[in-house]
């Protein structure tokens, strides 16, 4: 399963959405209807699968699908 | 036990479950049907003794050694009993010390310690299994607090001011992991008979019984009753509170 897919996994099971909402541009807070809480969870679940740590200041940053995609293939040193 | 099996396969962690209140809320829980995970922080032998009492009225559990005021060692121990057990439902932060005297002698290191253990202690364990029990959708918490937390008492700022931070904490966290099903609760105990209390002159214990409009001092149990209602699925729509067990000492 490439990275993308795997993202998009997690998030349809944490925001509990459907695929075709989960386009890359789609906005976790105006789009997909998250919440703070919901961003945590979410932001959890992503270090946990792809054992990585995502600090407060770098999630600030993370607002889209591709945000989130191009931030773990960053810290897992396939995107420069 | 047969009659009432309301928490069957539910899983309680109790800080401070060795003695005293601790110890009552342990075998209620386990009554109840839940596994009983002890925690102590020094008395292994009393900490064995409760996990004794609990077989014996045919419940289950186990006891683990943490001091709560480590940050580290209860979050390692946490996260070994989780992927253990696979879960922590209800956490109950029981775990606490006290340390008197009037504020103008207080030692900064009574201050710190009681703090620490009482009110950073009860950050820890909540820290340590809020995220589990958020990705399960359930979990119930329930942190002991007291009557001074909110009545004040002469020499005991250290531990009041620990006990009223539990309650902030309790109401702040109530409504962080409400949406997540999670029920937050304080329960604040009034002068119950523990080796706490026990330490207190008899003339001072005599003068707080004429306080109480139930005219006694109340015992563990009267503590532990309604910890165990309050995890249960009859307290579902009851979160951020603190309920007074007191004989009336505090309305």
């Amino acid at each position: 399963m490439s990275i993308e897919e795997k993202v998009v996994e997690i998030i349809m099971e944490q925001l509990d959405v459907t695929k075709e909402e989960c386009v890359l541009e789609a906005s976790f807070i105006d789009d997909l209807g998250a919440d703070s809480l919901d961003i945590v969870e979410l932001i959890m679940a992503l270090e946990e699968n792809f054992g990585i740590e995502i600090s407060d200041e770098e999630l600030r940053k993370i607002r889209t699908i591709q945000d989130s995609i191009n931030f773990i293939k960053k810290k897992k040193g396939l995107l420069t | 036990m047969k009659n009432n099996p309301s928490l069957q396969e539910r899983v309680a962690l109790i800080t401070g479950g060795s003695r005293g209140i601790g110890r009552a809320i342990a075998l209620k829980l386990s009554a109840v049907g839940a596994y009983a995970i002890v925690n102590y922080a020094k008395n292994l032998a009393a900490a064995e003794e409760t996990l004794t009492l609990i077989r014996k009225q045919g419940g289950n559990g186990e006891v683990v050694p943490f001091d709560v005021a480590d940050a580290e060692g209860t979050r390692k121990l946490i996260a070994d009993m989780i992927s253990r057990k696979g879960r922590i439902d209800i956490l109950v932060n029981n775990a606490g010390t006290s340390a008197d005297g009037l504020l103008v002698r207080m030692k900064d290191e009574d201050w710190e310690s009681v703090i620490r253990t009482n009110l950073t202690g009860t950050y820890n364990c909540c820290r340590a299994v809020a995220y589990s029990m958020m990705k399960r959708r359930w979990g119930r918490i329930i942190n002991i607090t007291s009557v001074v937390a909110e009545s004040g008492n002469a020499g005991q700022v250290n531990y009041s001011a620990s006990k009223a931070g539990i309650i902030g904490l309790t109401k702040s966290l109530a409504r962080e992991l409400g949406p997540r099903n999670i029920c937050v609760n304080a329960v604040a105990p009034g002068f119950i008979v523990t080796d706490m209390t026990k330490s207190l002159p008899e003339e001072v214990r005599e003068q707080i019984k004429e306080q109480i409009p139930l005219a006694k001092l109340g015992t563990p149990e009267d503590v532990a009753g309604i910890v165990a209602f309050l995890a249960t699925e009859e307290a579902a729509y009851i979160t951020g509170q603190v309920i007074h067990v007191n004989g009336g000492l505090y309305m």
